[in-house]
């Protein structure tokens, strides 16, 4: 087990070195120069101006020093919490304007990605054995899986907001609320969380559900059912055995599936104009604010590894052969 | 276990057996209804792509030709913008660039997905757990965030850049579920047969283990092309598609930029997500039906 954990780590760490470093390189070996791009943006006329933002924008992304520098700088200013100043709220440091963002996407991402694999396991495990419910979940399952996370968010948009009104369609409150920690601004925020929420959890509901109902009938036709039900075993217990199998690879599916379904919540956010990491990103991209953009790249980066570190940690607690340390060295 | 590029944790799993293609899966696959009903819609989607286009006589989708904001009706099938632009104009120029960004960023997954997969599933040792190390880290990094900030300081965008960048950061899990594949291969006897007559690693891979599992990389080929279009419709409507031409992702945002929901022009926004859930949708269909073509497991039940 500790040397589960150890190799588990060890990728983590990794994966955070490269992150960053692909973070680091992009805008200095990419076509373009994001320094120019900037200062053209701002449209000053004078020359001595515009030579004075290259000099201010060349220092504060550090282009001036040389390159190893450079990287050991980016490194530090990191570690201690750093991520530059943005350029679109000008002149908040990254760090604080992510933190604002943050709380809106993660009420959007944990309850749609825990609650769509708990509802589609259930689902998929169900429909493993009723013929009726197979031939219905199947298709439904196949026509979501393949939808893009905006169309599901624009049709539920569509159909339950600006026909049926029952829910806002943009922003994540009320105008005339002022965000707090009062009943009025919980509830108002609720309301305008429920079309996003469900077009993430729809989205993901029908992958797990045939993810589940395959696992389980692949576990059913498996030796050891045989085997039971030549005992004599009871029907209900062979199909807890089954479930307890199929349930294992689905936890690594939520592990793999983690860095796609960010994707899904920044789209999503953006159909909605929700205030979370989604539209900060859609924002840094339309005024070429590379900082922010940066920023979000690794908030992003940091909460992915963060929450596959709990699954492996979920893993070994549900499955016994990495707690024995027996699952050899496989990853 | 191997996953999708999107939530769909269904791909075939890595100890099926696997089959060689042939006449006898021939007589199975014409009679597999999700096969036919997948492949018959894709070609259908793909003939519209390809021939719809040549059949407008204005060449510019994005012109501005009939009127404003108009609902379907015969002489625009599919109504007008809010710039009267003709949406089936936009519509079957944009299912050419979804299945051209699908096989652009699909093939180039797969090869180097099989590339990854195949050294070290055969090599084994030291070049397993380095190209395994590999292969996690890419797959813990999110695909779209990176994808995100390239494509923001390229500023160069077409289609084919979209799907090399999108095939450079999809292989993941298609390279993981290949090295399972040939792991179980390379100890058979064939193998140990062509290792003794001394044939190099490239040559044993080709001649003896990729015929072996070619069903399970076409299948694997499949999903990273429905992969593919998906992520590539996320980035057109993030505002980081072509610059030119016009794609599926790309009329979803300006419907949604346009405000098109509240102005109720459903016929902008439904046929772009329509057109890539059936492709998509059909894609994984047929590959359900393949399955059950190859795999003699599961065409019993």
């Amino acid at each position: 087990m500790r040397r589960y954990f150890a190799r588990k780590l060890l990728i983590y760490g990794l994966t955070f070195v490269v992150a960053v470093t692909v973070n680091w390189m992009i805008p200095r070996f990419m076509p373009g120069d994001p320094v120019s791009a900037m200062v053209a943006r701002a449209r000053v006329s004078q020359p001595e101006a515009a030579e004075a933002m290259r000099t201010y924008y060349n220092n504060l992304f550090g282009f001036d020093e040389p390159l190893w520098q450079q990287y050991l700088h980016f490194w530090g200013a990191l570690l201690q919490g750093d991520f530059g100043i943005s350029i679109f709220v000008f002149p908040t440091p990254v760090g604080d304007v992510l933190l604002d963002a943050l709380p809106y996407t993660l009420g959007l991402m944990i309850p749609a990605v825990l609650l769509s694999w708990f509802v589609g396991n259930w689902i998929g495990a169900l429909s493993a054995r009723r013929k009726v419910l197979d031939n219905t979940v199947l298709p439904a399952g196949y026509v979501l899986t393949a939808m893009p996370y905006m169309w599901i968010a624009v049709i539920l948009a569509w159909a339950l907001g600006a026909k049926a009104g029952w829910f806002p369609i943009s922003g994540g409150y009320s105008l005339d609320i002022q965000p707090g920690l009062s009943a009025d601004f919980a509830l108002d925020a609720l309301h305008h969380w429920v079309l996003p929420f469900l077009s993430l959890f729809l989205v993901a509901l029908g992958g797990w559900a045939i993810g589940m109902r395959n696992m389980i009938i692949y576990e059913l036709e498996s030796d050891y059912s045989s085997y039971l039900s030549a005992l004599g075993a009871p029907q209900r217990l062979i199909r807890r055995y089954a479930f307890r199998n199929a349930v294992l690879p689905q936890i690594t599916g939520l592990a793999l599936q983690l860095g796609v379904l960010v994707a899904g919540a920044l789209v999503t956010e953006i159909v909605f104009a929700y205030p979370g990491l989604g539209s900060l990103i859609l924002a840094a991209i339309q005024n070429q604010d590379f900082f922010l953009l940066q920023g979000a790249f690794l908030f992003i980066v940091i909460g992915v590894l963060i929450a596959n570190f709990l699954i492996d940690i979920v893993y070994v607690v549900v499955d016994p052969r990495t707690r024995t340390g027996m699952a050899g060295g496989t990853s | 276990m191997s996953t999708l590029p999107d939530p769909a944790p269904e791909a075939p799993s890595a100890d099926a057996p696997v089959a060689k293609p042939g006449r006898e899966s021939l007589h199975y696959a014409v009679r597999n209804p999700k096969l036919i009903i997948g492949v018959t819609l894709v070609a259908i989607l793909l003939a519209v792509g390809v021939i719809g286009p040549m059949l407008l006589d204005n060449g510019n989708p994005n012109e501005y030709v009939g009127p404003q904001a108009s609902a379907p009706d015969g002489t625009y099938w599919m109504g007008t913008t809010t710039f009267g632009q003709d949406v089936y104009a936009q519509f079957v120029h944009g299912l050419r660039a979804t299945f051209l960004v699908g096989v652009v960023g699909g093939a180039i997954a797969a090869v180097i997905a099989m590339v990854v997969g195949f050294l070290a599933g055969y090599r084994g040792g030291v070049t397993d757990e380095i190209l395994n190390m590999l292969t996690n880290v890419v797959l813990v990094i999110p695909a779209l965030a990176v994808l995100l900030i390239i494509n923001a300081y390229m500023g160069v965008r077409s289609v084919a850049v979209q799907g090399l960048f999108i095939g450079l950061t999809s292989w993941p899990w298609a390279a993981r579920a290949i090295r399972a594949q040939t792991f179980s291969l390379r100890t058979r006897e064939f193998v140990d047969l062509a290792r003794l007559s001394g044939s190099g690693t490239w040559r044993i891979v080709f001649r003896e283990i990729a015929p072996n599992m070619s069903s399970y990389l076409f299948m694997t080929f499949i999903l990273l092309f429905g992969g593919s279009i998906l992520i590539a419709s996320s980035l057109d409507f993030i505002g980081l598609g072509p610059t030119e031409g016009v794609s599926l992702g790309l009329m979803l945002q300006s419907a949604q930029q346009w405000s098109a929901l509240q102005l109720g022009m459903w016929w902008w926004f439904v046929p772009p997500g329509a057109g890539i859930t059936a492709i998509v949708g059909a894609l994984y269909v047929a590959n359900v039906g393949l399955d059950e073509v190859f795999n003699p497991k599961l065409r019993e039940s």
